[in-house]
């Protein structure tokens, strides 16, 4: 589904990126962990076409992300609701409504039948009693639910995520992670998931990569957790709470 | 009585006509310009407009048609100088309108004779339209609006989160260019509504206007609409009534709308609490 082949990315003289490969296949679910400035964000937007990759190559399904036509296969929430006006005169089911464009291409008129994928997505993400409230009158969870279901309302095969739960409280992010995991397993949708919550990485996700502008880990949990370099990197407290996640 | 009475007079006609066309336009471009917070650009491509007329008048050709393609590129040139040259969309509008100004003052005073017709296009006068202006105007109304219809989603979604149209494969860039010069365009003709000085306000009125009271995007723009096109109707008639100038009645009906939505929106959320 997704190849990152021999990456490299600089801003100016700063590197970002360097000599990344990894695979994604269909059905896993990836959870991308690094601190800030390891390169997450920048990678997320080449494997989204934003940006174009200065050396190496990516193929999201067999194709040039920047050339990828089918976008109605992913799925996008970016890391926190900011990049909007908050005075923005629009409704939930409005802003819901606007992932279904990559999928209706132009001039992408919503009709009938596209309220169900709205209906699904808005009660996949606790929204649906919110529907006609404005955007801007939203907490910033509310907030960060409504861009999940604008994420999902196309029924995405490969959901990319940008720390989508920074703006939701404990409970919430739980039953957000749970329905992500829902996703993955019930309609195998693949999913990268960047995060910093790396007790929520261990509990749910498949595969774990670390970032640090190189590739440090990238395998499944159990050579995660059998690794005894990852412990002295992450922490043996870190690594105790990513390895011992299951029930 | 009195305004089927101003019916009468083919002038008032074709001013509420066309005027009402050109609103139209400009509450719906205004919307998306205010939301991007680059309502200003308006302004900017009106004082462009000043030097665009002053070529027109220097080379004896109707100011509207010179003023077109020349308005259409300094609203590319803005958009560029956003893009590339590392500049806010206020600066680029400063450079550009600063341009215009000068170039149009330059022209007048090197060419000489034609001063009075040039600042008679600062205040507008629609009541003086021709029947030419008048299918000229509507017609490229009618083009402007078709081509907001037709992006209305992509707009929408762009001026909502420019990332996230760009990652569902909207061309935000061409989308972007071609809202630009749709306001280049529009700029032109609301300068036969309410003159070069006021132009910027047919765009941002209305559209503050809706904000205040709206509930869902599509009725901010219908909001928008309405306010406009009784804006016009209204500001003609009252000018006509009291003779008055009618760029200025109609810009000061429009603000009255806005202050009455502004307070009915505050009253509103008191009662609410």
């Amino acid at each position: 589904m997704l190849a990152v082949e021999r990456l490299s990315f600089r801003y100016n003289s700063v590197e970002v990126l360097n000599d990344i490969s990894f695979l994604v296949d269909a059905g896993d679910y990836v959870g991308l962990v690094g601190p800030n400035g390891s390169g997450k964000t920048t990678i997320i937007k080449i494997i989204l076409g934003l940006m174009e990759p200065q050396k190496g190559s990516v193929s999201l399904f067999g194709t040039n992300p920047t050339a990828f036509k089918d976008r109605h296969k992913i799925g996008y929430l970016p890391q926190k609701p900011t990049n909007f006006n908050p005075h923005f005169p629009a409704t939930v089911e409005e802003v819901v409504s606007l992932g279904l464009f990559s999928k209706k291409g132009f001039p992408g008129r919503v009709v009938k039948n596209d309220e169900r994928l709205i209906n699904e997505a808005m009660a996949l993400t606790d929204i649906f009693n919110i529907k006609d409230a404005m955007i801007g009158d939203l907490s910033g969870g509310q907030q960060q639910r409504v861009l999940a279901a604008r994420a999902l309302v196309n029924q995405p095969e490969l959901l990319i995520l940008d720390e989508p739960t920074t703006a939701l409280d404990p409970e919430t992010r739980e039953k957000f992670f749970q329905t992500l995991q829902e996703l993955n397993r019930n309609k195998k949708v693949t999913i990268i998931l960047v995060t910093h919550d790396i007790g929520s990485i261990g509990k749910y996700a498949s595969k774990l990569l670390y970032l640090d502008k190189r590739i440090i880990f990238y395998g499944s949990f159990e050579d995660f957790c059998s690794s005894g370099d990852m412990g002295s990197y992450f922490g043996e407290f870190a690594q105790h709470l990513i390895c011992h996640r299951h029930d | 009585m009195e305004i089927v009475n101003f019916l009468h007079y083919e002038f008032i006609r074709r001013a509420i006509i066309t005027g009402s066309f050109i609103a139209l336009v400009c509450s719906l471009l205004g919307v998306l310009l205010v939301l991007r917070r680059f309502s200003l650009i308006g302004d900017g491509l009106a004082h462009v407009t000043f030097g665009s007329v002053a070529v027109g008048l220097l080379l004896k050709q109707h100011p509207v048609y010179v003023s077109i393609p020349i308005v259409m590129l300094s609203s590319l040139g803005i958009l560029k100088l956003t893009e590339k040259a590392r500049l806010y969309g206020d600066a680029a509008i400063g450079i550009v309108s600063s341009i215009g100004i000068a170039g149009g003052i330059l022209i007048a005073s090197i060419a000489g004779g034609f001063n009075v017709d040039l600042f008679s296009y600062l205040f507008g006068n629609i009541l003086s339209i021709s029947k030419a202006e008048v299918l000229a105007s509507i017609t490229l109304s009618v083009v402007v609006l078709v081509i907001i219809l037709f992006f209305y989603h992509e707009y929408f979604s762009a001026t909502f989160d420019e990332e996230f149209a760009k990652v569902s494969g909207i061309n935000t860039k061409k989308i972007n260019s071609i809202l630009v010069l749709l306001t280049g365009i529009t700029v032109v003709l609301a300068m036969r509504v309410v003159g070069i000085m006021l132009t910027s306000a047919l765009l941002i009125l209305p559209a503050v206007t809706a904000l205040q009271i709206a509930k869902s995007f599509r009725n901010t723009m219908v909001i928008s609409s309405v306010i406009a096109l009784s804006s016009v109707i209204i500001g003609i008639c009252i000018s006509f009534a009291m003779n008055l100038p009618t760029g200025a009645t109609i810009v000061m009906t429009n603000f009255i709308f806005f202050i009455s939505a502004f307070f009915y929106r505050n009253t509103f959320h008191k009662i609410k609490l």
